[in-house]
């Protein structure tokens, strides 16, 4: 059992698989764009339907779908990425001082961290975004703003059972500086959180993202996935039912959202074993227990 | 009992401190943000209200060149009164009453399929996690996932096309059929549940999967603790077990992190209700960001944010009833 973390994530199924949808995404968004010299352009009769000339047929304004649909990666995930990053840094700091602390300085922090769990995400972007220029950092700063708190509170939790454990006050009483006991103690034994929250962060910030673009709060000149939704309403998609103007996108970004969030199912497998489920266990161990079944539980799993 | 009102009245602080910081937010943001906020904000006025009035507004709202203190003092008073000014998008309504005219049918919306959701999730998650090694158990999880990934408004989209558009069974756009006169009368109601339904359903279906997920892992724990062995050594028949061991035990998590998934499923619902043309809040939202209507926009913050956090408060009361573990 002496694998490596990469290891043990590429050997589970739903892990590989989300891995590998997520990686073909990554590579469209890095080199998609190369091929549309621009996405944007007017290039045929508005709402063609899929045909060989247009994959994914034509938008209200008679730009080329597939086009748009490739190069809105670009942006959303950067910008996805990007945010789950900002995001599980800032809870990651506030997460540690309060659980490292404790008492007072737990006390104030844990109720900011509260307060903005209580505030309803989606509304409070929409107010801050109104009045922000519109853009890719403007939208990644409100959504840093409104979604660190979550992953503060599960990092806090983490840091705070670890603060109890003897490791850590050996190298307490050592005379190590605070800064370093979390930094070199606390953080390389919750590695697999850290990790889970990241891609937690980022199905976030690609959903929030997505959803003040299409409310037309981001760059409605820029492609991206959450505009092309927005051009795609604002063009009459539904009246006119030119569902490939939104479906193709749609997809993408729940196959984003899908993989990230089949990485995360692998990594609390691998991290809490008892959601692996048996049929997994079973495949995992084949030759451990005496095919007989030794014990209730062995002849209830290898029996028959 | 006097741990439970002491615990009550903290929660209540906490609410209180929230709703405090809420209404801070939305008096701090306009005034920190680059550019002039003030003549952004009153820019859509102009040629609906006379000069003076403007003035009044302006007055009214705390951009004047007094000290900061005073307008925040003066805002908060008006608040108080329920004052929220005067939308732009829908002028010369008052903000107020345009947001109450929208609240009824957002909490129909959401109410309705906030428990219908509970409902089907928490059961098939029971059931799911009862017989680990059914079918059922490798095909729902995942395929629920994979329907939770796509955004709310997406799967809205969809439904509207094909069940709305296409097949036509249902209207595409509003609460109500607008030849019926608002009433409480049998046509009336069947004529809103009609239009309820499809919005209902996409919120409902992207909500399942949450719920099941989550009862099906409190389930896996609960069933492997020591009571549950017990039990099946008495000999109780599996589906008591199931029932009134196994998950009466799982759900209570499960209501308590409901507080925060109200949040999550406003969040949907107002993309949802954008979809419909349903004229709930999320709707009314829309309005006001095309509009640039920054008083109805604030004005929707602060009441989502409250509503919010009376839900939680109630939630905290009912596990108070529910769970004795949380009575010392």
């Amino acid at each position: 059992m002496n694998r490596t973390w990469y290891n043990r994530i590429w050997i589970n199924n739903k892990a590989r698989l989300g891995i590998i949808i997520v990686s073909i995404f990554i590579i469209i968004a890095a080199i998609g764009p190369i091929f549309f010299e621009d996405p944007n352009a007017y290039i045929d009769t508005p709402l063609l339907e899929p045909s060989f000339v247009h994959l994914f047929g034509t938008t209200g304004q008679g730009q080329d779908v597939f086009a748009q649909t490739i190069a809105g990666a670009r942006s959303t995930l950067f910008i996805g990425f990007g945010t789950g990053i900002l995001v599980v840094l800032l809870g990651l700091i506030v997460g540690s001082l309060s659980g490292y602390f404790g008492r007072r300085v737990d006390n104030v922090l844990s109720l900011i961290i509260n307060i903005f769990l209580l505030m309803p995400g989606l509304p409070l972007m929409v107010i801050i975004a109104a009045w922000l220029p519109p853009g890719p950092f403007s939208i990644m700063g409100v959504l840093v703003f409104t979604g660190w708190a979550w992953n503060a509170r599960v990092l806090r939790s983490q840091v705070l059972s670890l603060r109890e454990r003897d490791f850590v006050n050996a190298s307490v009483v050592s005379g190590e500086s605070n800064i370093k006991v979390i930094i070199y103690q606390i953080w390389p034994q919750m590695l697999s959180l850290i990790m889970a929250s990241f891609i937690g962060a980022t199905v976030y910030a690609i959903g929030a993202q997505v959803g003040l673009e299409f409310l037309g709060l981001g760059d409605v000149d820029k492609v991206t996935w959450g505009n092309n939704l927005y051009w795609a309403t604002n063009d009459l998609a539904l009246l006119t039912g030119s569902w490939w103007t939104f479906v193709p996108t749609g997809l993408c970004i729940a196959l984003v959202s899908f993989g990230l969030t089949l990485i995360n199912y692998g990594i609390d497998e691998i991290s809490n074993p008892r959601l692996l489920s048996e049929r997994i266990v079973k495949s995992r161990l084949p030759n451990l227990f005496n095919r007989n079944g030794s014990t209730p539980v062995a002849r209830k799993l290898f029996g028959k | 009992m006097n741990t439970s009102v002491q615990y009550l009245l903290k929660r209540l602080g906490i609410y209180t401190i929230a709703g405090w910081a809420a209404v801070t937010l939305n008096f701090f943001i306009p005034r920190m943000m680059p550019g002039d906020p003030v003549s952004v904000m009153f820019a859509s006025f102009r040629g609906k209200l006379k000069p003076e009035a403007i003035e009044a507004l302006k007055q009214t709202f705390g951009f004047t060149d007094e000290p900061l203190l005073n307008k925040y003092i003066n805002y908060l008073s008006h608040l108080l009164k329920g004052d929220l000014g005067i939308s732009t998008a829908y002028f010369p309504e008052k903000v107020s009453s345009i947001i109450l005219s929208g609240l009824g049918w957002t909490l129909l919306l959401v109410g309705i399929s906030l428990i219908i959701s509970f409902v089907i999730g928490s059961l098939i998650g029971m059931i799911i996690a009862w017989k680990r090694d059914g079918k059922l158990d490798s095909i729902l999880p995942p395929s629920f996932s994979f329907i939770s990934s796509f955004p709310y408004f997406f799967t809205a989209m969809l439904l509207l096309y094909f069940l709305g558009f296409k097949l036509g069974w249902f209207p595409i756009r509003h609460a109500y059929n607008s030849d019926l006169i608002p009433g409480f009368n049998i046509e009336f109601i069947v004529s809103c549940l009609h239009h309820a339904l499809l919005p209902a359903s996409t919120l409902i279906f992207m909500g399942i999967g949450g719920w099941m997920l989550q009862m099906r892992n409190n389930m896996i724990g609960t069933i492997s603790t020591d009571y549950i062995s017990f039990a099946k050594s008495k000999g109780l028949s599996q589906k008591r077990i199931m029932i009134w061991y196994a998950a009466k035990n799982a759900i209570l998590p499960i209501i308590t992190s409901f507080g925060m998934a109200i949040g999550f499923i406003l969040n949907g619902t107002i993309l949802t209700e954008i979809i419909f043309s349903y004229p709930g809040q999320g709707y009314i939202l829309f309005q006001a960001v095309q509009a640039q209507d920054f008083q109805l926009m604030q004005g929707i913050f602060l009441t989502i944010t409250l509503s919010v956090l009376a839900a939680n408060w109630l939630i905290d009361i009912l596990v108070l009833i529910l769970d004795p573990r949380t009575r010392k």
